[in-house]
């Protein structure tokens, strides 16, 4: 059993949970994920690792309620417990010495980003932001980032925040502003990466982005997340989950990710969720 | 009256019939009463030098406890074959009898062998439900000793050393110990509380467990070394699944039959109301001819699919299953299409929706000494199917030997071993199981962990 010690409410739907995990919190590396279990018997999830903290040895985990699992672990309060995390897993992601960053992170994604924006921070980067939700209600990490981030911009699909639209119109503004980055990370959704990665191929800038395909153990064994990258099959979960956007077939991934959806409305419907 | 029971065939044991069991996920093969037991008991003619015993990957002492089987002494029964089998209800069940002492026994040159698996189920099931639990605990001798994977290499190896009064610590990448006799063999076969209770036989040995650490990522090799474990066993299996290569396996409907499987067996997909489902289709085809095949299609079945294909390259002499499942997936209704080799599987919309195969004939025989099946030219034909499942073998788990150095594998990504000690190319480090041999049986598993865990005690003893 892990002890959650500490959560928080982001926004509408998005959360934030603290959970012991020493040996997680001893090794993980950003870009890293963890398996997630809430009770004994349920579902295992992969949540990518958003924050450690190797002196009180806990992980953070950043979550949107989206299905049975995700509102289970909601459920849970600061002081119990969750069944089973196992971690960390996959590659940590490829941290090159690069001058110049543009993060770009979508909804929940923007929790994975922040470790890597932190880390090559740390490492001399000069990072810009780009942080895309619905509504600014929805919006996380805005202060997070604004501590480590040169610039940090906004997208809203309602214009409550930012500008309004996607954060792929933000990355086209700043490129026609005559803005120049080495490199590019793309963190959300998968339609938005790829409209992320359709653009930046073009300007032929590096870009990676997390892939978080339907996953069993995480561990290599169900070979559930394969994923096309330029000619070969690849398990997200031990070759990724950071790849080369350039080279990812989305196409094949978002049909893959909709594998599973008669079982799980007709599940969400027999749980009244 | 003689003394034993010439009768030329096995005591019958009763089964759950064909048409019943389609649809239920109960164990098929019921078990011995006690009166069966003692009678197929008595068929054992206690030869002087057994030749069965040989047979057996870890060395059962198969005549003495057979022997108090017939005299209706359960209790002792049960407390010889543990002495070299600390799994015995699952071995029970799963091992290839026919293949090892069975093989051996001079019962079988005339008529059939002593049903030893049988037997061996009969005695260890008995325990379970009426045996008491002895204290069995060596003294521990404070040594601490690393095995990494609950599968059943590494909880032979530790069941092994805590007899001789290690301090055992079990690494489980999962959130239940057990590896593939959890997450591979199906309920049908091998139910989940007897692998449950035979688990917790060996923890209170003293055995402890710990779940969700992954070795390879959570800890390294190196790093339990640094902890104080003075040796380490790496019994992590053959995880990693092997798919053909061919064009549409990545569409929707294709499983590996590692994910069908562990979601039906460890995530329980077969209860409506487990959180993780799994979809199955009207039609299904499996690809391999193994048990992994048999177990795939046999799920498949019995989660409701119409129609179930086995497509095999080779012909029926040649499956690698054991008999017994090929003739309980026949009883079931599945369809073998035998000499057929998938090409590739098509579907327009992203699902799929037919499996190309041709047919294929068997030439010389090839290394392995089996027939080298080779294409019919012209024989294509299609199989109208909406999911397939690919049960062609597993590879090694590449996280260990990705983070241990000196650790030498093979190119396959198997772990090189010294034959007679199980040893690594690294020191103090030893392996086995599947991880060594790739995907092969639990018994040579767990033969192969408890040799380990005398090579593991040769050498530390040494340092006491």
């Amino acid at each position: 059993m892990y002890k959650i010690l500490k959560k928080e409410i982001l926004s509408q739907d998005i959360e934030k949970m603290v959970i012991e995990a020493p040996y997680i919190a001893k090794k993980c590396q950003p870009g890293q994920f963890v398996m997630v279990m809430v009770e004994e018997g349920g579902e295992r999830i992969p949540l990518t690792i958003a924050d450690y903290d190797r002196s009180e040895n806990s992980v953070t985990i950043i979550y949107q309620i989206v299905g049975y699992t995700t509102k289970l672990l909601s459920q849970k309060l600061e002081g119990q417990t969750i069944s089973s995390i196992a971690g960390p897993l996959g590659q940590p992601a490829h941290m090159k010495k690069v001058k110049r960053v543009l993060g770009i992170g979508g909804g929940v994604g923007a929790a994975p980003l922040y470790p890597q924006i932190k880390k090559l921070t740390e490492m001399g980067a000069s990072c810009d932001a780009v942080i895309g939700s619905r509504t600014e209600e929805m919006m996380i990490l805005q202060e997070e980032f604004k501590e480590i981030a040169e610039n940090i911009y906004f997208a809203t699909n309602d214009g409550s925040k930012g500008k309004k639209g996607f954060v792929t119109d933000v990355l086209k503004d700043l490129i026609s502003q005559g803005k120049k980055y080495d490199e590019v990370i793309a963190i959300g959704p998968l339609v938005m990466m790829k409209s992320v990665v359709e653009y930046t191929k073009e300007l032929n800038i590096p870009t990676s982005v997390s892939l978080n395909p339907i996953m069993i153990d995480g561990t290599g064994m169900c070979g559930g997340c394969r994923v096309t990258i330029g000619k070969e099959t690849k398990f997200a979960c031990v070759d990724g989950p950071d790849f080369d956007g350039f080279l990812v077939d989305f196409e094949e991934l978002m049909r893959r990710q909709t594998m599973y959806m008669p079982e799980e409305a007709e599940h969400r419907c027999r749980l009244g969720i | 009256m003689g003394k034993f029971n010439m009768t030329l065939q096995k005591t019958k044991i009763a089964e759950q019939n064909p048409a019943e069991r389609r649809k239920n996920f109960k164990e098929v093969s019921l078990g011995y009463s006690e009166e069966e037991a003692i009678n197929e008991a008595k068929r054992c003619i206690q030869c002087k030098s057994p030749a069965c015993v040989s047979g057996c990957p870890v060395n059962v002492h198969i005549p003495q406890f057979i022997n108090k089987v017939a005299e209706g002494n359960f209790e002792e029964a049960y407390d010889i074959l543990v002495e070299q089998n600390s799994l015995p209800a699952i071995c029970g069940r799963v091992c290839p009898q026919e293949k090892q002492c069975e093989s051996k026994c001079v019962r079988g040159m005339k008529g059939e062998p002593v049903g030893i698996g049988r037997l061996e189920r009969f005695v260890a099931d008995w325990f379970i439900e009426n045996g008491k639990t002895k204290e069995k605990k060596a003294e521990n001798n404070n040594i601490k000793v690393a095995v990494t994977g609950a599968g059943p290499a590494g909880l032979a190896c530790a069941g092994e050393l805590a007899k001789y009064g290690y301090d055992v610590t079990i690494f489980e990448a999962l959130h239940t110990a057990g590896g593939v006799l959890m997450y591979g063999i199906p309920e049908f076969r091998l139910p989940k509380e007897i692998v449950k209770k035979e688990i917790e036989n060996v923890a209170e040995q003293g055995v402890k467990i710990q779940k969700n650490v992954i070795v390879g990522r959570s800890i390294t090799v190196d790093e339990l070394m640094e902890e104080g474990y003075k040796s380490v066993f790496i019994g992590s299996g053959a995880g990693l699944p092997n798919f053909m290569g061919i064009e549409g396996e990545n569409l929707n409907g294709v499983y590996s039959a590692n994910e069908f499987l562990t979601r039906v067996n460890l995530m329980k997909a077969y209860d409506k109301n487990s959180p993780t489902p799994v979809s199955v289709g009207e039609k299904i085809a499996v690809i391999g001819g193994g048990n992994v095949a048999m177990d795939a299609a046999r799920t498949a079945v019995r989660l409701g699919a119409k129609e179930v294909y086995v497509v095999y390259r080779r012909g029926e002499e040649e499956l690698p299953a054991r008999l017994e499942e090929v003739h309980h997936a026949k009883e079931e209704g599945v369809i073998f299409r035998l000499l057929s080799n998938p090409v590739g599987i098509k579907g327009d919309n992203g699902w799929v929706e037919k499996l190309e195969c041709v047919e294929m004939e068997l030439s010389e025989p090839d290394e392995s000494g089996r027939r080298r099946p080779v294409a019919i030219e012209g024989s294509e034909f299609m199989l109208d199917v909406d999911r397939v499942i690919i049960a062609i073998g597993q590879s090694p788990n590449p996280l260990i030997r990705q983070t241990t150095k000196g650790l030498e594998t093979h190119n396959w990504g198997g772990i090189i071993v010294e034959v007679e000690s199980m040893e690594t190319t690294k020191e103090s480090v030893y392996a086995g199981g599947d991880v060594v041999t790739g995907a092969a049986t639990v018994i040579l598993a767990m033969g192969a962990g408890k040799k380990a865990a005398k090579s593991i005690h040769e050498k530390l003893r040494k340092s006491i």
